[in-house]
């Protein structure tokens, strides 16, 4: 095993003496792609769905009067409508995003506004059919993925830290929140905090968000009762799902803040063309 | 250069999301778009199909988990006058019906359907809107009562006909214009919308509202001799259902007259409700007053096999 598996991407220095490597393979920008379209819509029509029961319960029934989470609407004291997000027993006044907001004008008592779902109206129906079209989509990308990732060698070269990173994890730590990002030959392997993020990511959430969307399933759960039990039940799993959806979109706005922060144009380009700038050469040079 | 290549790539950025996100509402509201979105859903029935047999159960649980309240939705106080008037008598003027494509046609009281071996089962019902609850059901297996009527070769879907009226079409009944493309008084678009459609239906002046004990039973089931009265405004639609022979001779697909050990409630679907347990809720047909056998499910309501599915949800609800 070479000391670095990173090391055997394809490399050249161009006339100006910036050093490129070919950073990510046409399957994995093609996966990557699909599956930020594919988590976009899923997410949108999965704001539709748990808008018509907009509340969150723990175990296998829903528990009406005491829900976990709920986004509502109410009366305040001085008679307008607000819009409430109870937490437990915590409420927070959320008006014109969460429970009330406007649509063309009006005030609108759902839960999530029209431009968070998908369709933007009120449509079950049609939020479910395009909720699970993508869940398919979304499993196909993954599996070509994961088959591709393991194959090639990709998915332990880009998610597994290597020795010498889980060794320095604290300076790693430290150089991530301080917004220092690696240079030169360095930067040719993901860092220990981001495989790790990508592991979880790929390995965990990802796969849990597909099972705990399965486990609601009654046809799901008649066939695999074990997966809707391994949940803590069909309103658990309802629960986990749209908790891993909180999770996945927060993963997404940090990874896009840490696209544009550690240079946007370089990022940008290595995930639609495959190459990668690690800079000038001043290796050599040096 | 490179800020040349930045804009270019803001701009692609900001025109593909754009595109996707108006272009998406635009997609789905043509046929073609609703097709391609289905796949999705004709794969779930598929492969949840390959996991089970027609004789797997949907999981009973133990009488210590019974919700101590199961969430009546949909239709919870049926306003149509023949179905008052059954309520009045506390349902012993109750047949059901089993027509369609079966050797010998049935009509049976309630008291038939409780003479006859009953299933008791302890389900989670589970709403397409996403709640829950566990309930403990008694009826009789749809099987037995199949088996009873014998089924004709052809006979591949049940259909059932309910007592209650969703919807009310404008125009004169039997008019057939525009079948819920919105030329109904008022319409649910999803089953938790139907009590806020039936506050505006109690407030239509020309709607007959909830009958008293005293009028007279209508024939609508296919059942008596009446002559059906002119209806007020339009013409009702009343819920239906179907489901195939697969889940049809499930043991566990009951209709079923008891929840947790009492008389099925009016809210609940009383007299006779179907239990389809490994589906969603809305298949779960409530006041089922006729059970009609067919080969095809096009000649019901507008195509689809039932009143929702008329309206955008899928046939088939196991997820």
């Amino acid at each position: 095993m070479a000391a670095s598996p990173a090391l055997e991407a394809p490399e050249t220095v161009d006339r100006q003496g910036r050093r490129w490597f070919y950073r990510h393979p046409l399957v994995i920008r093609l996966a990557h792609w699909i599956n930020a379209a594919v988590l976009l819509v899923l997410l949108m029509s999965g704001l539709q769905i748990f808008n018509a029961h907009p509340a969150l319960y723990w175990g296998a029934t829903s528990t009406f009067d005491t829900p976990a989470l709920a986004i509502t609407s109410d009366q305040g004291r001085d008679g307008t409508n607000r819009g409430v997000v109870t937490i437990g027993s915590h409420t927070l006044d959320t008006t014109g995003v969460l429970g009330l907001s406007e649509e063309g004008g009006t005030e609108v008592e759902r839960a999530f506004p029209g431009w968070a779902t998908l369709p933007a109206n009120q449509d079950l129906a049609t939020g479910r059919r395009w909720h699970f079209l993508f869940a398919w989509l979304l499993v196909i990308n993954g599996a070509v993925y994961l088959l591709y990732g393991l194959v090639s060698g990709q998915l332990r070269r880009r998610l597994i830290p290597d020795g010498d990173q889980i060794r320095h994890l604290g300076g790693s730590v430290k150089e991530h929140l301080l917004l220092r990002f690696p240079e030169g030959t360095e930067a040719k392997r993901y860092n220990a905090i981001q495989k790790l993020t990508y592991l979880v990511l790929v390995l965990g959430l990802l796969p849990a968000m597909v099972l705990a969307g399965l486990a609601m399933s009654p046809g799901v759960d008649a066939a695999w009762p074990w997966l809707t039990e391994l949940f803590g039940g069909r309103q658990s799993a309802r629960s986990i799902h749209f908790i891993a959806a909180g999770l996945i979109v927060l993963f997404v706005v940090v990874h896009v803040l840490l696209v544009i922060v550690s240079g946007l144009v370089n990022n940008m380009r290595g995930m639609i063309t495959g190459w990668f700038s690690l800079g000038r050469d001043r290796e050599s040079a040096r | 250069m490179i800020l040349h290549r930045r804009k270019l790539l803001t701009a692609g950025a900001g025109l593909m999301g754009t595109a996707l996100l108006g272009g998406c509402d635009k997609f789905a509201g043509t046929e073609r778009g609703q097709r391609t979105l289905q796949v999705g859903e004709d794969a779930n029935q598929y492969v949840q199909r390959l996991l089970m047999s027609p004789t797997t159960l949907a999981r009973e649980f133990p009488t210590s988990m019974i919700s101590p309240w199961f969430k009546p939705n949909g239709t919870i106080d049926p306003p149509d006058r023949a179905f008052r008037s059954l309520v009045a008598k506390t349902f012993s003027d109750f047949k059901l019906t089993v027509d369609g494509l079966v050797q010998t046609p049935l009509s049976l009281s309630l008291a038939d359907l409780r003479a006859l071996p009953a299933r008791t089962q302890i389900t989670r019902h589970d709403c397409v809107e996403g709640w829950s609850c566990i309930g403990q059901w008694s009826g009789v297996p749809l099987a037995d009562v199949l088996k009873k009527a014998g089924l004709k070769p052809q006979a591949r879907y049940a259909v059932f006909h309910c007592a209650d009226t969703l919807e009310v079409e404008a125009g004169p009944k039997g008019g057939g214009k525009g079948r819920g493309q919105g030329a109904s008084l008022w319409r649910p678009t999803h089953p938790g919308a139907v009590r806020e459609a039936y506050v505006q239906l109690a407030a239509a002046d020309d709607w007959g509202g909830p009958a008293t004990a005293t009028d007279a039973p209508k024939d609508d089931w296919g059942q008596g001799d009446a002559a059906p009265e002119p209806e007020p405004v339009g013409t009702p639609i009343r819920y239906y259902e179907s489901i195939d022979l697969y889940d049809a001779f499930n043991p566990q697909t009951i209709l079923a007259y008891d929840l947790n050990g009492k008389p099925l409630p009016v809210s609940n679907g009383a007299p006779l409700r179907l239990r389809v347990e490994r589906q969603l809720g809305y298949k779960q047909a409530k006041y089922v007053m006729r059970v009609e056998m067919v080969e095809s499910l096009a000649g019901i309501g507008q195509g689809s096999g039932g009143y929702w599915e008329d309206r955008g949800y899928e046939w088939y609800a196991g997820i």
